[in-house]
């Protein structure tokens, strides 16, 4: 996987981005205003970790006070619980709930619909309330407030973009416009594949798909849905999840055609827009 | 001989009030069986999502043609039953049309309303059997719609069009006698449809015309009382079913999975959060083997659903050849309910019954193939038109399958160890997680 998440090479040399360590606030008798939930895919994945600096690059910019857990954060449990594993979901979510609740956390971010839908949803009756949204919600917050312009244009300018609806956002916490609403603001030319929205199909990664193999079939589900994607003619397949990410990736590698077709998820393009390298 | 006709009408009502009874009572002693569940709170938003979903059909317009043509039987079946009060007072009574007496020329504007919507309904119901026998749709060709389910609904149709035809075949056959002063016959004037088929009728004989009416009359009747029965038998239970279903609707976001309050106190005593005080709650079973183990809401779902497909056409595994079907998943919910609730009826203990036949967690019904392919999209419970939820039971039924029998897949055993010596579900090393803040300024 070694596409260049970030396009625009412009470098914003004046700027220097920080990740605070929610630890070092915490040691210093701070709480952050919003905690950014990096979640494992943006940890460990490749891939992802792009989305990952895209975001702090993001968070930076607009002079958002945040933090990060670093090493303290933990896997919210949602491949076991999704796969039956309610034990060691249970285990998870009550060792992030005394974390959070420790550092007085109200406010959380997060790349990941895995990880916004359980810690949104599903810590609540463990003891974890917080305030969640997802980073297109925040991301569709910053540039309704004009503190994201999208001015630079940067690569995606006039190119055809079509956006694939996670399940966890879309069906699952009916979040369909904000991602639509981010790249709308590009001057680009958005188009719907001809499953979208409530009638998305899945990427085949939900419900810890993401670690098994395919039962038999006819095809992969990736397959099926970034033949969606291509019919739309879309140069840019726009994903706003890391499970997604991969699934498409994959699906266009599978067509050949990784040369003329690129997936990146909402957080890279903005930050490309903003011209944020 | 005079009463005999009543005597009849009455012993029909009676019997058939009497299966009906029997059959109502065994449904929701089998929908009884399954574990309890609150869905009782906010009424305001069940009222609303009834009067939306059930009500006003709201998902069937998702497919605008099939949508209008479901409206016609909906509503020509709801207004027509107010005609079937009267055939009841009259077979009773011993009267006739007893409305037309009270109601004056009302009554012609009224019952020509209810031919037009018998046209509606009984035009819809052939456009849906074309739309079954010789237009192929694929989700009603999946391979648990072979043999009964695909007769069960050509026999719906079928009846349905009968019953309609019997109606206009009455009307004109009763227009005709008033016309030729039959006592007996108030006098309503022609009606809308039927009077196209009195020029067929006009020639015949007093009695014929008096045979083709009570015929048309005691063949709808007769027809509707044993469809009423037959309806509880079938798919079609959902014409009274889809109303209570969608009432008890699941409000929280899709998304939400329930916490196992029970792993909750057991993780709370391994973690030491919480001291065994000899009340914690004896737990039977983690997760769904059978369908005891599920939630009444979840077998009232199984009875509520119309095998319409909607969900396993949306359903990404299906469309990419798995086994999985959301539809099968309803419909071997059902058929085990009805086995155990038959071998309860007989007589037998619930625990022996769930040791008969083929259990809902087996090959035969609902396999471990199958529930291992769900990607929990939710495509299934958005698209069903009864708020039918099939994600619900497959993810108990995989909570069984980790929780009690170990048996899943090796590739997610790795995952769960992962998360466990991890904290992640890949093998990283924990200490590595803020490694990706390296490369931030480079
Ligand atoms: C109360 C009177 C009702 C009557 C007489 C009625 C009648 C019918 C009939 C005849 C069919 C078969 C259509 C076919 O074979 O293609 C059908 C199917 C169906 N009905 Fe109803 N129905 C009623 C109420 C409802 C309600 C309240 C709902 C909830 C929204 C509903 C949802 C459905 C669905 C989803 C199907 C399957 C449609 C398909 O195959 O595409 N029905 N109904
Ligand atoms: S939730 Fe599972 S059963 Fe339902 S449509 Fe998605 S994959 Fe199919
Ligand atoms: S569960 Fe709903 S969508 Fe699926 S077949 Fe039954 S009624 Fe149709």
């Amino acid at each position: 996987m070694d596409i260049k998440p970030v396009l625009n090479v412009k470098k914003m040399s004046e700027m220097t981005y920080k990740v605070p360590l929610m630890a070092d606030l915490a040691a210093e008798g701070k709480t952050p205003e919003v905690l950014f939930w990096v979640g494992c895919a943006g940890s460990f994945d490749d891939r992802y970790k792009k989305v990952t600096i895209a975001m702090v690059k993001i968070l930076n910019k607009v002079g958002i006070d945040f933090a990060v857990l670093g090493t303290e954060e933990s896997c919210t449990g949602d491949p076991a619980k999704r796969a039956g594993r309610e034990d060691l979901f249970q285990m998870q979510a009550i060792g992030n709930i005394e974390l959070l609740n420790a550092y007085n956390i109200k406010k959380i971010v997060t790349a990941c619909p895995h990880c916004f839908n359980i810690l949104k949803n599903e810590y609540k009756e463990l003891g974890g309330d917080y305030d969640v949204i997802h980073h297109s919600t925040f991301l569709q917050q910053l540039i309704d407030a004009g503190k994201v312009k999208m001015t630079e244009g940067g690569e995606f300018k006039g190119k055809k973009i079509t956006y694939h609806d996670s399940c966890y956002l879309g069906r699952a916490n009916d979040i369909y416009e904000a991602p639509r609403k981010v790249l709308e603001q590009l001057d680009a030319d958005l188009v719907e594949m001809k499953r979208c929205r409530t009638k998305g199909l899945c990427c085949g990664a939900g419900g810890a798909q993401m670690f098994k193999d395919a039962e038999k079939g006819k095809k992969e589900i990736n397959v099926e849905r970034i033949e969606d994607a291509l019919e739309t003619g879309a140069n840019v397949v726009a994903a706003a999840c890391p499970f997604c990410m991969t699934m498409m990736t994959d699906g266009v590698k599978s067509k050949e055609r990784e040369h003329d077709v690129k997936v990146f998820d909402l957080a890279e393009i903005v930050a490309d827009a903003e011209g944020l390298s | 001989m005079k009463f005999l006709p009543q005597v009849a009408f009455l012993i029909a009502l009676g019997v058939t009030a009497y299966l009906i009874y029997r059959r109502v009572s065994r449904i929701s002693a089998n929908i009884k069986l399954g574990r309890s569940l609150d869905r009782t709170d906010n009424p305001s938003a069940r009222w609303k999502t009834m009067l939306r979903i059930a009500f006003g059909q709201q998902k069937m317009f998702d497919k605008p043609l099939v949508g209008i043509l479901h409206f016609l039987v909906y509503a020509g079946f709801v207004l027509i039953n107010i005609e079937v009060l009267e055939i009841i007072i009259d077979g009773i009574t011993g009267t006739h049309r007893i409305f037309a007496g009270l109601l004056g020329g009302f009554y012609t504007i009224l019952i020509s309303f209810f031919e037009f919507l018998a046209v509606g309904v009984l035009l819809a119901c052939v456009i849906f059997l074309i739309r079954r026998h010789l237009l192929k749709v694929p989700r009603f060709s999946n391979p648990e719609m072979k043999g009964w389910p695909a007769l069960d609904a050509t026999v719906i149709l079928v009846v349905e069009i009968t019953l309609m035809a019997a109606i206009l075949l009455m009307n004109a056959a009763d227009t005709v006698l008033q016309a030729k002063g039959a006592a007996h016959y108030p006098q309503t004037g022609a009606f809308l449809f039927s009077q196209m088929f009195t020029p067929m009728l006009e020639g015949l004989s007093m009695n014929a015309l008096v045979v083709i009416e009570r015929v048309g009359w005691w063949f709808h009747i007769l027809g509707i009382f044993a469809f009423a029965v037959y309806v509880t038998y079938s798919k079609h239970l959902h014409i009274a079913l889809a109303f209570p279903n969608t009432y008890f609707s699941n409000l929280q976001p899709k998304g939400y999975m329930d916490n196992m309050e029970s792993v909750t106190n057991e993780v709370q005593l391994a973690l030491g959060l919480k001291e065994d005080d000899g009340n914690m709650p004896e737990i039977d079973r983690f997760g769904a083997k059978d369908i005891n183990d599920l939630t009444w809401k979840n077998l009232m779902d199984a009875y509520s659903c119309t095998e319409c497909g909607r969900c396993t056409s949306n359903c990404p595994a299906n469309i990419t050849g798995k086994k999985l079907s959301p539809r099968k998943v309803m419909m071997d919910t059902r058929d085990r309910m009805e086995e155990i609730g038959e071998y309860i009826a007989k007589g037998g203990e619930l625990d022996k019954a769930l040791t008969e036949g083929h259990g809902l967690y087996s090959d035969e019904r609902i396999s471990k193939e199958e529930l291992m392919a769900c990607t929990t999209c939710n495509a299934c419970t958005d698209a069903c038109p009864i708020n039918i939820d099939p994600l619900s039971i497959i993810l108990q039924m995989r909570r069984y399958i980790a929780l009690e029998e170990a048996d899943t897949p090796q590739s997610w055993n790795s995952m769960f160890t992962n998360i466990e010596n991890n904290m992640a579900p890949w093998q990283f090393s924990p200490t590595d997680r803020f490694n990706w803040a390296e490369n931030l300024n480079d």
